[in-house]
């Protein structure tokens, strides 16, 4: 086995698709915004459907998810999990923008230590950007969190935007 | 390899290699030095020489504009382009003028559609009325066509009030032939089928659905992408009405396809792109079209390209489609047997070599086809993963992505041993225990 593939398989990725966080939908909670996003990778026919909840203070109370797919994408949305969950939606948002650019080194990592202190679990995924293909893997669960977050009403501040 | 190989014949030891030494890209290197075992020919060929010559040798002796203008250089490249068309008739067995040059198979199916949809407009005239289709009309597809021959006939029915219909497929991939009387009514006007499914390599029994096809009165029309490539064709004998095939899937350059219709189906069809080159008197008020196939190649041509194709289609014909398809049944074979022989991995399509395309796609149970792509990838392995754009079909078989493995003519055994060998690591990386027995096990899946 080679050293990239060592490094885009993280012992992290392959736990978390093996046993994921999160996983399976629900109702939410009563006096809670919700947001519900499907998205599909339309090249190899990954899919996740993911809800979150927001309070009112704007906190992210829970996260659930259902989905198919290759362990990173399947790892990817349960590291999310595990990170957005009783954080607020702006962090929520940062959290994913920092998780794209660490998608756009092509493997050499953000060189940040504030962002790789946030990203936790997440920079597990740092070898996923060398190969180009995996990236959209990686990224379904982030992006279907950013479209769900939108569809909660919830005020986003700047910090949810589409950038990837 | 420039001796023509009599066919048909086996191919011996020493003439794959000479196919394969006409094929440079395949002596390239990977990451980490890597040698390439492409197995994703089913996707897009490589290129051989004589092909890369062809296009670069237009471009560099005949350049002009084709059909126009009195100059030596305009006659040479029209010349080169007819030329090309001719071959590519010839390699399928069937007139010049039957060709329509398209910009891939996709196009070409694609142009049927909506001439049809025209027709149904009233344009073409009454020559034209054949085609036309009133609501309630029926379309017949099979559950295995890739996307290309599907989308585009729920698209014409949606347009037209017509209805669409199918066939199955069986648990082996296989198309149910015998549905057909049941699928097949007064009604249907169209009925399109793969010749070979891109995904389970099931090839199609043409006969029975030109015979249902001709006592309705339906047009038929064959999706022929995946068997030019790989299989001796002859559509004046197949008895098709139409059938579409692209460039870069045999051995040819992408950005070029063919449309074959048969002749005076041709001439009674409107035309769908509109523009230069496909007219004879343009008015302010009104224009009359070019008979086929000119008709149906507004604009400028994919020149150069179809050049490339047609000396795809002579390089093809000198090593013998007879002889590729008996090479390939060998492959065929050989890709069966490395799948079967490792535990926890099942074909989805025939596992028989008896009409079937060495186009061999399987599902290895507890790890996604994209990560087992990835791990046969790290081995220099190149297959395909995912629905291979047959989504209905590989919802058929309750999955939704697979991995392929599609051998050419110039795959070597070596090549299929290191597929082998490299896809009986895939669920140890992924920290699955090999089952008991040979036989596909959920065990350990997560």
């Amino acid at each position: 086995m080679t050293s990239s593939m060592e490094q885009l398989y993280q012992q992290v990725i392959l736990d978390h698709a093996k046993h994921p966080h999160g996983r399976g939908l629900g109702t939410s909670g009563v006096g809670v915004l919700s947001g519900e996003s499907h998205q599909v990778n339309p090249t190899c026919g990954d899919e996740v459907t993911l809800q979150v909840d927001v309070d009112d203070a704007g906190v992210v109370r829970d996260v659930r998810w259902e989905g198919q797919g290759c362990s990173i994408s399947q790892a990817s949305v349960s590291v999310l999990h595990d990170l957005v969950v009783d954080r607020s939606v702006s962090d929520a948002g940062e959290l994913g923008a920092t998780f794209r650019a660490l998608m756009q080194t092509k493997g050499a990592g953000l060189g940040d230590e504030a962002a790789e202190d946030a990203l936790g679990d997440a920079n597990a995924f740092t070898g996923v950007g060398k190969f180009s293909a995996r990236v959209k893997c990686a990224l379904l669960g982030w992006v279907a969190l950013n479209d769900a977050l939108i569809k909660t009403g919830a005020p986003t501040g700047a910090a949810v935007k589409e950038d990837a | 390899m420039t001796s023509t190989i009599d066919a048909p014949h086996t191919l011996s030891a020493r003439e794959l290699a000479a196919v394969r030494a006409d094929f440079p890209l395949l002596e390239r290197t990977l990451r980490d030095g890597q040698a390439l075992v492409y197995l994703d020919s089913g996707a897009t060929s490589q290129k051989p020489d004589v092909v890369l010559d062809a296009e670069q040798d237009f471009y560099l002796q005949r350049n002009a504009a084709v059909h126009r203008g009195a100059h030596q250089l305009a006659e040479e490249a029209t010349e080169a382009f007819e030329d090309a068309r001719a071959r590519v008739a010839r390699f399928v067995g069937v007139d010049d003028d039957e060709i329509v040059w398209t910009t891939n198979a996709t196009a070409a199916i694609n142009l049927v559609a909506y001439a049809i949809s025209n027709a149904t407009l009233g344009r073409g005239g009454e020559a034209a009325r054949r085609f036309a289709l009133a609501p309630g009309d029926e379309i017949v597809v099979t559950e295995a066509e890739h996307h290309a021959n599907l989308v585009p006939w729920q698209e014409l029915a949606a347009r037209t009030g017509a209805v669409l219909r199918w066939v199955g497929v069986d648990d082996d991939g296989r198309v149910r032939v015998d549905q057909l009387d049941e699928v097949v009514t007064a009604r249907t006007r169209v009925i399109a089928f793969t010749h070979a499914s891109n995904v389970t390599g099931a090839i199609t029994p043409v006969a029975p659905f030109v015979a249902k096809a001709r006592d309705v009165g339906a047009i038929t029309v064959l999706d022929a992408c995946q068997s030019v490539p790989h299989l001796p064709v002859d559509l004046h004998d197949l008895g098709v009405d139409f059938a579409a095939f692209s460039g870069h899937k045999m051995f040819g350059p992408t950005g070029v396809g063919a449309l074959y219709g048969r002749r005076e189906l041709l001439a009674a069809m409107p035309p769908v792109t509109t523009g230069g080159s496909m007219v004879e008197v343009v008015t302010m008020e009104q224009t009359t079209y070019a008979p086929p196939p000119q008709r149906f190649e507004a604009g400028t041509q994919m020149v150069s390209q179809a050049v490339a194709m047609g000396a795809a289609a002579t390089y093809l014909s000198d090593i013998g489609m007879a002889a590729i398809a008996e090479h390939e049944q060998h492959l065929a074979r050989l890709l069966l047997d490395a799948v079967a022989s490792v535990p926890g991995v099942r074909v989805i399509g025939p596992t028989d070599t008896a009409d079937r395309l060495a186009t061999v796609s399987f599902v290895v149970d507890g790890v996604h086809a994209h990560d087992v792509g990835q791990v046969l990838d790290d081995a220099g392995v190149a297959v395909r993963v995912g629905h291979h754009c047959a989504q209905p079909l590989h919802r058929r078989f309750g999955v939704a992505a697979t991995a392929r493995a599609t051998a050419a003519v110039y795959t070597t055994d070596e090549e299929i041993e290191a597929f082998r060998e490299a896809l009986s690591g895939v669920r140890a990386f992924f920290g699955l225990e090999a089952p008991a027995t040979g036989s596909a096990s959920d065990e350990g899946a997560a």
